[in-house]
């Protein structure tokens, strides 16, 4: 290092051992925590698909679901009807109250108080279990009208759905360039106007995608839908009569020791991963397709 | 700029017809205002709803308990055969006591794994593995917990009672931990069972809190490391972590809120039993899976004393997302304060 006519060697070799195999360890444990993460998602995929793809057939989404545990046979039409019954009713309420409810927090409340109380209060309300929603409604809801209804399985998943509606749809209208308001409200359009048609349908493909993954999420959730939507065996379009979903039949079929029950928990997985992973992906497509470019 | 200066058609021509008029009208205003802020509030209402109603719809039961609610470790929901104290006693100790330690134990499993990835989406991967990684974890986070607890329950339990049994094999005889890892439950449905697929249900969001928070460390701070000579790991304990530790507490704690509250997967693979034991192979119970698991069979006073139990969940996970959310909004504004 003395002499002057030669560069310090920058170099990985010049490293001491220690470092450099402390480093090469380290690396090892972080892309090993990554490996971790996958093998548990490649396993279930696998397994649900093994054993799940024998059991789907024609009478899979035609048939009614046998009532006892133990014979095989049927269907699960009405789990899967029930699914989108409770599913999509859940969706048509949570998503414009929580795209209202965005609109206030980006558009008119922003920095207020009772805005950042709303916006703390929502992502609190992201982590209020599933459950303790389902019990809500149960008081609420099913207690007052005296019977279990897929209306009342769909107001828990509402509820569940609004606080995600709402982070996510506020996280796009912040990225709608003000420009864009500045340039309707120059032309004269009122407040309620430039958010409807200026503001809104610029962040239409960030919003859709967020309702997407919110729906998927909750198409998937099984405890509220437990304690609130009662038990039918045959399918039924109307919300107001108890319904059943695949998350449901997962669940009361996957404890019983008949294999015959097992098969068509297997089965409903696979539908109800089928229905979840369309949602995911469709939500992924349309935000990398339309995203509004940040600057 | 200009594509989306494109997007929205309609506005740039009616308004010009329009000029005249107001705009719109001034109660247009006035009305969308006041229905937006309702749509806002409604999640304040919601959240105070809960705990009104369910507190009230529980309040018998959780009168005649009293404290013993919570101190007592007896859960009996009926006396069938009178050999127990009279009547049905809800003690729920034992269920938080379940709660804490599946809990504990996916936050261990978790925590670890969800700050490698973390970092090695932030600072380690090739631009296109990061994005395979985001979806990996994107797809993870996807997955219905029921599909997890179907895995869990037929898969996972009667697979990994061996482990269990090699495990408490190779510790017998040392002190605490022949107690902590004692004998397993023959059905392998037990703590640690529903630990390992709760741990897996809350990598996804320790996982993008972390890397919320690794994001904000000042790009500054990583590359002064890198100059004097730091190794990558290097960098990352001086560097990335003295930066980041708030926020890892508020991800981790956020993490444990999600595993308190877990419930279909527990329910499926914890294996019902109302104890308290030191052993992590052995059956237990948690606060929500026992909602679900007696829900059909309850009425009266033992379904008031379940909808109690969801009160102390819902009491327990909004302290802690409330704390961790604060931690992180701190760490993150301090993080900000110091890029400049």
């Amino acid at each position: 290092m003395t002499t002057t006519d030669r560069a310090p060697d920058l170099t990985r070799r010049s490293l001491g051992t220690g470092r450099r195999v402390r480093n090469g360890l380290a690396t090892g444990a972080i892309a090993l925590a990554l490996l971790l993460a996958v093998i548990p998602l490649g396993l279930v995929v696998y397994y649900v698909i093994a054993k799940g793809a024998g059991v789907i057939d024609g009478a899979w989404f035609t048939e009614d679901i046998v009532n006892r545990a133990r014979r095989a046979g049927g269907g699960m039409q009405p789990a899967i009807v029930g699914t989108l019954v409770v599913t999509g009713a859940a969706a048509l309420m949570a998503i414009p109250l929580g795209v209202l409810g965005a609109i206030y927090l980006n558009e008119y409340g922003k920095q207020r108080p009772l805005a950042r109380i709303v916006r703390t209060m929502a992502d609190v309300m992201t982590g209020v279990p599933s459950i303790v929603m389902g019990l809500f409604i149960y008081v609420t809801v099913v207690l007052v009208t005296k019977s279990q209804s897929g209306f009342a399985a769909a107001l828990a998943l509402a509820c569940l759905m609004l606080p995600v509606v709402i982070r996510s749809a506020e996280e796009i209208l912040r990225l709608v360039p003000d420009e864009l308001r500045q340039a309707s409200a120059a032309l004269g359009a009122r407040r309620w106007r430039t958010t409807l048609t200026v503001v809104l349908p610029a962040a239409l493909s960030g919003i859709t995608s967020g309702s997407m993954l919110a729906i998927a999420r909750a198409a998937g959730e099984t405890a509220p839908v437990v304690v609130t939507a009662g038990l039918t065996f045959s399918s039924t379009w109307s919300l107001f009569k108890p319904n059943t979903t695949l998350s449901m039949q997962i669940f009361s079929n996957a404890s019983q020791p008949f294999a015959p029950a097992q098969d068509r928990a297997w089965g409903a997985a696979l539908t109800l991963v089928a229905i979840v992973l369309t949602f995911t992906v469709l939500a992924r497509l349309i935000s990398s397709r339309f995203a509004i470019k940040e600057r | 700029m200009t594509k989306t200066l494109n997007r929205p058609p309609a506005s740039t021509p009616a308004p010009q017809t329009d000029l005249t008029t107001s705009g719109g009208g001034v109660w247009g205003d006035r009305v969308f205002a006041a229905v937006c802020v309702a749509a806002g509030a409604l999640v304040l209402a919601i959240l105070a709803l809960i705990l009104v109603t369910t507190t009230q719809q529980s309040w018998a039961a959780l009168r005649d308990s009293g404290l013993s609610f919570v101190t007592s470790p007896r859960w009996v929901a009926n006396d069938p055969d009178g050999d127990g104290p009279l009547g049905p006693r809800f003690g729920a100790l034992a269920l938080i006591y379940g709660t804490a330690i599946v809990s504990l134990i996916a936050l261990v499993i978790a925590v670890p794994i969800s700050i490698g990835i973390a970092l090695f989406i932030t600072e380690l991967a090739p631009r296109r593995l990061r994005g395979l990684s985001v979806t990996v974890i994107d797809l993870l986070a996807a997955v219905p917990s029921v599909v997890f607890g179907l895995w869990g329950i037929l898969v996972v339990a009667p697979a990994i009672v061996p482990v269990y049994q090699w495990i408490h094999d190779l510790v017998d005889g040392i002190p605490v931990l022949d107690t902590v890892f004692g004998v397993p439950v023959s059905s392998g449905r037990g703590y640690m069972t529903a630990g390992l697929i709760v741990a897996i249900m809350i990598i996804p969001i320790i996982t993008s809190i972390a890397r919320e928070v690794f994001a904000t460390v000042p790009e500054a701070d990583k590359h002064a490391a890198l100059a004097l000579g730091a190794t990558r790991w290097e960098m990352i304990r001086g560097a990335v972590f003295p930066h980041s530790f708030g926020g890892l507490v508020g991800a981790v704690m956020l993490g444990l809120g999600r595993a308190m509250g877990e419930t279909i997967a527990v329910a499926l693979t914890i294996g019902a039993a109302i104890q308290i034991t030191g052993n992590v192979f052995q059956a237990g119970e948690a606060l929500p899976s026992i909602i679900v698991r007696q829900w059909g069979e309850s009425a009266g006073q033992h379904r008031a004393a379940l909808i109690g139990l969801g009160v102390v969940l819902f009491a327990l996970t909004i302290l802690i997302n409330l704390l961790a959310r604060i931690v992180v909004r701190h760490a993150e504004a301090r993080m900000k304060g110091a890029a400049r």
